[in-house]
């Protein structure tokens, strides 16, 4: 892609496609990519319009259009996949399987479905396997290009609009991308809300407060995290805490304050055919059923980081037991303000062995207390109408 | 699937939407508005196809505050509606004809309230009472045997209570919640979600 727009390779075109932007002001103007405005997003080929439109699956609204179309699906539920992404009160848990299928063969039993696009964004992908590959790519540049001009992180909900504007073009052709994004927004503003806060403490302190506090933003600010990293921030919070112990307690009651508005954990769903949703919970693929349904059931905003990761992992060992296109492993991020941490990929073919042995165990220590029970009950009231009955 | 409804009153219009955002058989959210404000006293209104709807509706919202920007004054309900539906039938026999069917209602200082109903085909109309969705044909009726020009806002709210009981009662789709709205001399206000329980 790169070398491409450096080389300035000119690609020949079969059609004319108008700009869907821009209807009024563009017209019929086709622009090849020598033209093209260097700063827009749409850097790269329209599709040809004759494929557009013709593939499209017919829906329940599109009756009044007769398009040549595929054979009628009760429901799509394409996407053989499990992934999922969900916010708590510590950050955002993204998790997926590792099952690539193709119809009835497995391709790939330990592909990644989850890609990191910068230090605190994530992206869990499914649909087809190449698309998602090229709009992940897509995304990393433009997001990275983003970062370079307005010397600031794009928030996940701008790079979830992002990604849909991009996508629209492709709308209606077989472009099948449904990517959740699970990342942390930092905004600017904490940076002054904390700074302003410690103006209004003692000088003397607040000078030392804002050389240590500064250099952290600083450092988290300069992305690229691995697990060095985010324990040596953590070192450089514990030494500010342990200087000052209320610079902290303002501290987390600013980001507290700043949770609901500008930072915070977010997830976001972009899909090719153009929807776009924020949520709390989201879960994609034929596997998302199982997999909501135990979210709904244990999902609270409060839960410790342990919770949230053993909710994830049920979450998508459920699915991948009951649905034929998830399975093999499972993959788990964390993301927090610190950036993304990544927990090891698991085989889940264990953890069905593992559940087994607990279940029996439980079996076995609920007949051994109904026995205990009975045999109580036998010792103290042999009269009684129950216990004979209970035999 | 989707449901939208709306009421005109001598000087109010009553809109309502569900909140449901699905994906095939799930429901995907629960909480989504799908009303847009196109200025401080229109609303607009849309469902249909998934990336359309959004697509066409901020097109329109972000057109609407520019001649604002422009002109220095807001377009009316009525020129908005026109504005919107020749765009949806300059788009219609185009190669990406947006497929999005829409309620808008607005208050104008001289007209006084107007509600509009345009669907996929770009047909507009100023209507009374209107509604979209499949829930449409288990509502319209109701309304039309209790629609009265004359309308108080409580006596708008229970009509549209009752045609919500009768979507919870006969609909096949479980809509839990709306989003309600009133547009008046005043603005928009929100008014508190209706979800109403199954009798």
């Amino acid at each position: 892609m790169a070398l491409q727009d450096v080389c300035g390779f000119l690609e020949t075109l079969d059609d004319i496609s108008p700009c869907t932007y821009l209807p009024n002001e563009m017209g019929y103007m086709w622009r090849t990519p020598c033209e093209f405005d260097r700063d827009s997003a749409f850097h790269f080929l329209f599709p040809s319009q004759q494929c557009r439109r013709k593939n499209r699956a017919p829906t329940l609204f599109s009756s009044a259009f007769s398009s040549l179309s595929p054979h009628q699906q009760p429901f799509q539920l394409s996407h053989g996949t499990t992934t999922l992404g969900f916010i708590f009160q510590d950050g955002v848990i993204a998790a997926a399987d590792t099952r690539a299928s193709c119809k009835g063969l497995i391709c790939c039993p330990i592909s990644q479905k989850i890609m990191p696009i910068h230090s605190h964004l994530v992206v869990n992908t499914s649909g087809s396997g190449a698309d998602c590959m090229l709009w992940e790519r897509i995304l990393t540049r433009e997001m990275r290009l983003y970062q370079l001009r307005h010397h600031k992180r794009l928030s996940v909900n701008g790079a979830a609009k992002l990604l849909s504007m991009m996508l629209h073009p492709f709308k209606g052709t077989n472009v099948c991308v449904a990517a959740t994004l699970c990342g942390w927004d930092e905004e600017q503003e904490t940076r002054k809300t904390l700074q302003a806060c410690m103006e209004i403490a003692d000088v003397k302190e607040a000078m030392e407060r804002d050389s240590s506090v500064s250099t952290i933003l600083d450092e988290s600010a300069q992305g690229c995290v691995k697990m060095a990293s985010i324990n040596k921030q953590d070192e450089n919070l514990k030494d500010a805490h342990a200087m000052n112990p209320t610079v902290s307690h303002q501290n987390t009651k600013n980001v507290l304050s700043t949770f609901g508005s500008r930072s915070g954990p977010r997830v976001c769903y972009v899909c090719s055919d153009g929807l776009q949703l924020k949520g709390e919970i989201i879960s994609v693929g034929s596997g998302s059923p199982y997999a909501y349904a135990v979210l709904d059931d244990g999902w609270r905003w409060g839960m410790t980081v342990d919770e949230a990761v053993a909710l994830a992992r049920e979450a998508v060992f459920r699915a991948t037991h009951w649905d034929a296109y998830s399975g093999n492993n499972v993959d788990l991020f964390h993301i927090t303000a610190h950036g993304w941490r990544r927990r090891d990929r698991e085989d889940l073919k264990e953890e069905y062995y593992r559940e087994r042995e607990r279940k029996k165990k439980k079996i076995k220590e609920r007949e051994k207390e109904r026995q205990k029970k009975e045999g109580g009950e036998l010792a103290e009231g042999e009269g009684d109408i129950y216990s004979v009955c209970c035999r | 699937m989707e449901y939208l409804i709306g009421i005109q009153g001598p000087d109010f219009v009553l809109v309502a939407a569900d909140n449901v955002a699905a994906s095939s058989i799930i429901q995907m959210k629960h909480d989504y508005d799908k009303m847009f404000k196109l200025s401080e006293k229109i609303l607009l209104l849309c469902v249909g196809e998934a990336g359309d709807t959004v697509q066409f509706a901020e097109y329109i919202q972000k057109n609407v505050q520019l001649y604002k920007m422009r002109n220095g004054y807001e377009l009316s309900p009525a020129a908005a509606a026109n504005f919107t539906r020749k765009n949806l039938a300059d788009y219609l026999r185009s190669r990406t004809p947006y497929h999005v069917n829409l309620l808008l209602a607005g208050y104008d200082e001289a007209d006084g309230p107007g509600l509009y109903y345009m669907d996929y085909l770009s047909a507009l109309a100023k209507a009374p009472f209107a509604a979209h969705g499949y829930g449409a044909f288990l509502t319209l009726s109701i309304l039309d045997r209790y629609y009265r020009p004359d309308l108080t806002r409580e006596e708008a709210v229970d009509l549209l209570k009752k045609c919500l009981e009768e979507l919870n009662k006969r609909f096949i789709l479980n809509l839990p919640s709306f989003t309600v709205r009133l547009i008046d001399k005043d603005g928009i206000h929100d008014m508190e979600k209706l979800p109403v329980a199954p009798k």
